[in-house]
């Protein structure tokens, strides 16, 4: 008999698997379970998106494409950038497509993290950076960003958390898991800090196009001497509702880009052909089928705050991505009890806010990437749920 | 499109209150825009959508397509008024194309349908042609859907 552990990477074995998991097998033995834990839109890629990568394979465009992904599509990522955030990239040298985001955060952290630097991570956040991280052999130090601040990150907390070995934040706004954003004011209250720390940012940008409330997404990159130390992560997943076909991109200097562009040419090769193809028309005629799906999201938005704050579930005002972060504490359960008591007994599953970062106590994620007639059927669900724990405690 | 009556016209279950919080209006905003289409006929009533398969004894419905000789100065409308009035008629547009009028009716059984159209609909002056065409299976009614459709595999959980 092999004992595997011995052949095992030593830090592999340190990482934790997602939190997530057992709660998960809990809800797919159910039936009649509405799910409001789902981190994708619940829209289908529009038709004339499908249609172009559908149209590539009927002409049998079926080989490797560039190591940096097709030059057209580089340029158009260049062009929504300046188009959308007023950053203005080199299609040829800043630009490289990778297999979603994902892959650019992987690789961006292994091209940049040398042994022991330290990289400050936002939390509540989504679940990568730190395993990303540690495997890249940098050591992650968390800011715990508070409600108070509508989960935003200050200076203060920056400047904190900063040390010697400080090399690089992440930026993960528009937030998954809270909702929040970082809007020019925040951003601009940072910006000298990192500047005078010489630090670098990996900006996490994926929910750049879902912002409500008349606010926009501000890129941290369009700030004075902000482009020159700055990483952008983005892709098509939460945008264009194409998480599926896996693509996204990473934009920054070219030194810097030039040099994840070996790691991706050697680990990956190309991106998926097909979904470049189809990329290519997001960006092209894709502008309306954002607005509107940024509209219907907005409307769910809405109605679950306003009812969750109703209920004594209270809650921020999410100003992006399609989560609210409700406070639960009021219930005297942890979020691991309420979610599990709440899928167990009325058949609605959130995430715990701790699956995104031990600061997440006392909270749970609940996504509205969900139809209407499921999140009011839900609501209703959730607010019977508060009602009887608070008789419970009563009694 | 104005968003209220997008919404309503999809599923007009939500109750003022949560329409307010979805549009970002108040509550009193949103009673009197109803109210106003209420009285304006802009929103004629409000429907469940039934699927009658599942019914027993629910019935057949046909859809009749009338070609008709158009009244001097009147056109089609009083034809139209003439069919409509049959109850057993729960829908009739004015269409372009190879014919005038479709026609919607219910009727207990295909004979009974048959012999509404007979007896009833082909003895208004001005009717020229019908053609009766039953109803064997509904798909979608109002944008919702009335078959199991491919559920996407949305399993994994991914955060």
């Amino acid at each position: 008999m092999i004992d595997y552990q011995n052949y095992l990477n030593d830090k592999i074995k340190q990482v934790k698997p997602s939190g997530i998991r057992k709660f998960f097998d809990i809800a797919v033995e159910m039936d009649n379970v509405i799910s409001l834990s789902i981190g994708e839109p619940d829209f289908k890629t529009p038709w004339h998106i499908r249609h172009a990568g559908i149209r590539s394979l009927e002409k049998g465009q079926t080989w490797y494409t560039p190591n940096k992904g097709f030059i057209e599509l580089r340029k158009e990522i260049s062009n929504y950038y300046k188009r959308r955030f007023n950053v203005e990239y080199n299609p040829d040298t800043d630009v490289l497509v990778t297999v979603g985001g994902s892959e650019a955060i992987d690789l961006v952290f292994r091209t940049l993290v040398n042994e022991g630097d330290e990289v400050l991570i936002p939390e509540p956040a989504f679940v990568c950076y730190r395993p990303l991280t540690y495997m890249a052999g940098g050591k992650p130090v968390v800011i715990e960003t508070k409600a108070k601040n509508n989960f935003k990150l200050t200076k203060e907390e920056l400047e904190e958390a900063i040390t010697p070995n400080t090399k690089i934040l992440v930026l993960p706004y528009p937030n998954n898991p809270t909702g929040a954003i970082m809007e020019r004011e925040d951003l601009e209250a940072i910006r000298e800090t990192i500047i005078k720390n010489d630090l670098l940012v990996i900006s996490d940008e994926i929910y750049g196009e879902l912002t409500y409330g008349n606010r926009n997404h501000v890129s941290i990159a369009e700030l004075d001497g902000m482009k020159e130390r700055t990483v952008v992560v983005s892709g098509f997943s939460k945008a264009y509702a194409m998480t599926g076909w896996r693509l996204g991109y990473a934009l920054g200097p070219c030194d810097i880009i030039g040099q994840i562009t070996k790691l991706h040419q050697y680990g990956i090769m190309s991106s998926p052909t097909t979904a470049q193809y189809a990329a290519i028309e997001a960006l092209k005629n894709g502008d309306k089928d954002v607005s509107d799906m940024r509209s219907d999201y907005d409307m769910r938005r809405r109605l679950i705050v306003g009812k969750l704050n109703e209920i004594g579930l209270t809650c921020f005002e999410p100003l992006g991505a399609f989560y609210t972060f409700p406070c639960i504490e009021s219930t005297g359960l942890t979020s691991d009890e309420f979610a599990t008591r709440l899928v167990r007994e009325k058949r609605v599953a959130v995430v715990p806010g701790t699956a995104f970062g031990e600061s997440g106590e006392g909270f749970v994620r609940i996504s509205y990437a969900q139809s209407l007639k499921n999140i009011k059927k839900a609501l209703k669900r959730i607010e019977e749920f508060v009602e009887e724990v608070k008789n419970e405690s009563k009694g | 499109m104005d968003k209220l009556l997008e919404i309503l016209s999809e599923n007009s279950s939500f109750t003022p209150k949560e329409l307010a919080l979805m549009l970002g209006e108040p509550e009193d905003y949103i009673n009197a825009q109803i109210k106003e289409y209420e009285q304006s006929g802009v929103i004629k009533g409000y429907q469940a959508i039934v699927d009658w398969e599942k019914v027993p004894d629910a019935g057949v419905t046909a859809i009749i397509e009338l070609k008709v000789t158009p009244q001097k100065e009147k056109g089609f409308d009083e034809i139209a008024k003439r069919i409509m009035a049959f109850e057993e008629v729960t829908s009739m547009y004015l269409m372009a194309g190879s014919f005038d009028f479709s026609v919607m009716v219910k009727g207990a059984t295909m004979q009974e349908v048959a012999s509404f159209v007979a007896r009833k609909i082909s003895c208004v002056e001005g009717i020229n042609a019908t053609a009766t065409h039953f109803m064997l299976k509904t798909y979608k009614i109002g944008g919702l859907s009335f078959v199991d459709e491919d559920e996407p595999d949305r399993r994994s959980m991914i955060l």
